[in-house]
């Protein structure tokens, strides 16, 4: 064994590991001042573009010709009403999941195998999503039901057609999420509920559910903020891309053609646009006034998203502090 | 000093080490019903077996600690008795656990594990409260139960938490989160919650293990005070609690029950080598 080796000056260690420390420090903090300085450019620029057209009209006029006149009434509408959809099956549907997953299931090759693919479906290219619909909810459901836009049977190019397709999209998001909450229970808070005579389900109702809610309702929010921009998937349903008139109102009489009122869900088989189509829609306009119409739409878009995500966090913050162990 | 020469009912005390043993019991053992009995419990985490043909008679209104090393199945014992291992897959239970007076068998599959668990609660060895209030903590067996009205459940939470001494700390602050408890609260607290429903034996499955030397002994006085009314099993890793709070005890090693006894006999004049070399501090 060698022998003729000294311990270093402890010294200059330090003060060459201090060196890589500060440059890492330093190449960190640049990096992220750079990326957030282009985000702050680009929504500075589409604030700036937008800011003619945003107030009160833009918010209540239909699309129209005239871009000094064209408001996002009809697409606020629609992704209000396309977003409910979504969140009335996304979230039931997953948290369901979820809840099965991970306090029903027995963990065998068969669960495994969902686990995995929901991972993957988490994954999966939102423009596929739209051609599944496409084809499950429109082609086939047509065929096998009715005509399109039939009251009773087609789902057709309908809100509810739509809603359904972004709900499926943000479905794993909303398991993966659910999951990710319930895991975070201890074990033992379970064993003592059981141990007190407790059923799973009066485990699950009155334990698993209630603690994990804050990131239940998280994860549901920023799944709805995603679904919320999305294009793609609407288009390849076939959203239009003009639209100058609302979903009925339930209860309100129809045209005269046909006679009494419209039912309490008829809305749902109505043909709709959304904010991000309509957005899309003005973009490509050869009428260069259009793209300032774009841009306030895109800061409508934007606001809503923030508002979500916000309300997101502040309600992890909240219901946090009520469940500590 | 415990021992003394009657003779004791041979079918009340099921030593099973008898083998060349003079009669010879604590007073207080004498004339103990039984409550329940394992007999020739085996029990088997997947293919691994975790107990052995375990023999341990539980007397009723008495406490028996389960000691042993740490691994020698005396928590898989415990938990057996409230069925605790059905939650888990791949456990599998061979003999039987007869509960008197009625004589049911409490780890055969067509028993319902809810059933067992609505007779025989347990508390845990770190204090697990839910993160509700203390009033909802003490509750949720009764309203498990069916029980929500609100007149008894004041009423029944207070004797629970009576029963557990720890009514005169959480009386002004019934509603307060139970996790701003300090530890052995918590551990009282969820003693009260085992007690508010009654149960017939509470399983302690090393109480105080998470508790400093002050809040250990109102736990073990607790035990004490509590006894006259529950048939009490715990395991302890501490055998000096073993020796202070229980009436009988049961020595295991490696799965298997090397000596039961009551306590005096089993501390002082020990009949295996094993349990005399445990108690001694000689391994463990």
């Amino acid at each position: 064994m060698p022998s003729d080796w000294q311990m270093p000056d402890p010294a200059l260690v330090i003060r060459s590991g201090r060196r890589w420390d500060l440059f890492f420090n330093v190449l960190g903090f640049s990096l992220v001042i750079l990326s957030l300085l282009v985000l702050c450019l680009l929504l500075g620029g589409m604030f700036r573009d937008g800011a003619e057209r945003l107030g009160w009209n833009f918010l209540t006029n239909f699309p129209s010709r005239f871009p000094e006149k064209a408001g996002v009434k009809s697409s606020l509408v629609g992704t209000c009403l396309v977003m409910l959809v979504t969140a009335c099956t996304a979230i039931p549907m997953g948290v369901a999941a979820g809840i099965y997953l991970e306090e029903y299931a027995r963990k065998n090759w068969f669960t495994t195998i969902i686990e995995i693919n929901i991972a993957n479906l988490a994954g999966v290219p939102s423009i596929i999503w739209g051609l599944m619909a496409l084809g499950l909810f429109i082609y086939l459901f047509e065929a096998w039901f009715g005509t399109p836009n039939d009251d009773v049977t087609g789902l057709g190019r309908s809100i509810l057609t739509a809603g359904l397709t972004l709900g499926l999209l943000v479905l794993p998001i909303v398991v993966v999420a659910t999951r990710e909450a319930i895991r975070a229970i201890p074990q033992s808070i379970r064993e003592a509920s059981y141990a007190c005579g407790a059923t799973r389900w009066q485990t699950v109702r009155t334990h698993v559910l209630p603690y994990s809610l804050s990131g239940i309702l998280t994860g549901s929010i920023i799944a709805l903020s995603r679904a919320i921009g999305e294009t793609a998937p609407l288009i390849t349903i076939g959203a239009l891309t003009y639209i100058a008139f609302l979903p009925p109102v339930p209860f309100t009489p129809r045209p005269e053609t046909q006679g009494g009122v419209y039912g309490p869900l008829s809305w749902l088989s109505s043909e709709f646009t959304v904010l991000p189509i309509q957005m899309f829609n003005w973009v490509s306009r050869p009428d260069n006034r259009f793209a300032v119409n774009a841009a306030a739409s895109g800061v409508v878009l934007l606001a809503i998203t923030l508002a979500m995500n916000a309300s997101a966090m502040i309600l992890r913050y909240r219901l946090r502090k009520r469940y500590q162990w | 000093m415990f021992q003394i020469a009657s003779q004791p009912a041979p079918t009340m005390i099921e030593d099973t080490t008898r083998t060349s043993s003079p009669p010879e019991a604590a007073p207080t053992a004498v004339l103990a019903p039984l409550k329940a009995e394992s007999k020739d419990l085996n029990f088997f985490y997947g293919t691994h077996q975790a107990l052995k043909n375990i023999n341990i008679p539980v007397h009723e209104n008495k406490i028996t600690a389960l000691i042993g090393p740490s691994g020698c199945g005396k928590s898989t014992f415990l938990r057996c008795f409230n069925r605790m291992h059905d939650l888990y897959p791949g456990n599998r239970y061979v003999g039987r656990i007869d509960l008197h007076p009625d004589g049911i068998n409490l780890v055969d599959p067509r028993i319902d594990p809810i059933a067992v668990r609505m007779r025989i609660s347990m508390v845990f060895q770190k204090p697990n409260p839910f993160p509700k209030s203390i009033y909802e903590n003490v509750a949720f067996g009764l309203r498990l139960r069916g029980i929500n009205t609100r007149s008894i459940l004041d009423e029944e939470v207070e004797l629970a938490l009576r029963g557990a001494s720890l009514w005169d700390e959480a009386k002004d602050r019934l509603h307060k989160p139970a996790t701003a408890l300090s530890g052995g609260q918590q551990q009282r607290l969820c003693i009260a919650r085992s007690l508010a429903s009654k149960p017939e034996i509470i399983l302690f499955d090393e109480p105080t293990s998470a508790l400093d030397p002050i809040a250990t002994g109102r736990i073990e006085e607790l035990m004490r005070e509590i006894v006259p009314r529950v048939t009490i099993l715990v395991v302890t890793h501490n055998m000096q609690q073993a020796a202070r709070v229980s009436d009988f005890t049961a020595f295991m090693y490696l799965g298997e029950l090397v000596e039961f006894g009551p306590t005096p006999r089993v501390f002082q004049k020990p009949q295996k080598d094993l349990t005399n070399q445990y108690i001694t501090g000689r391994f463990g």
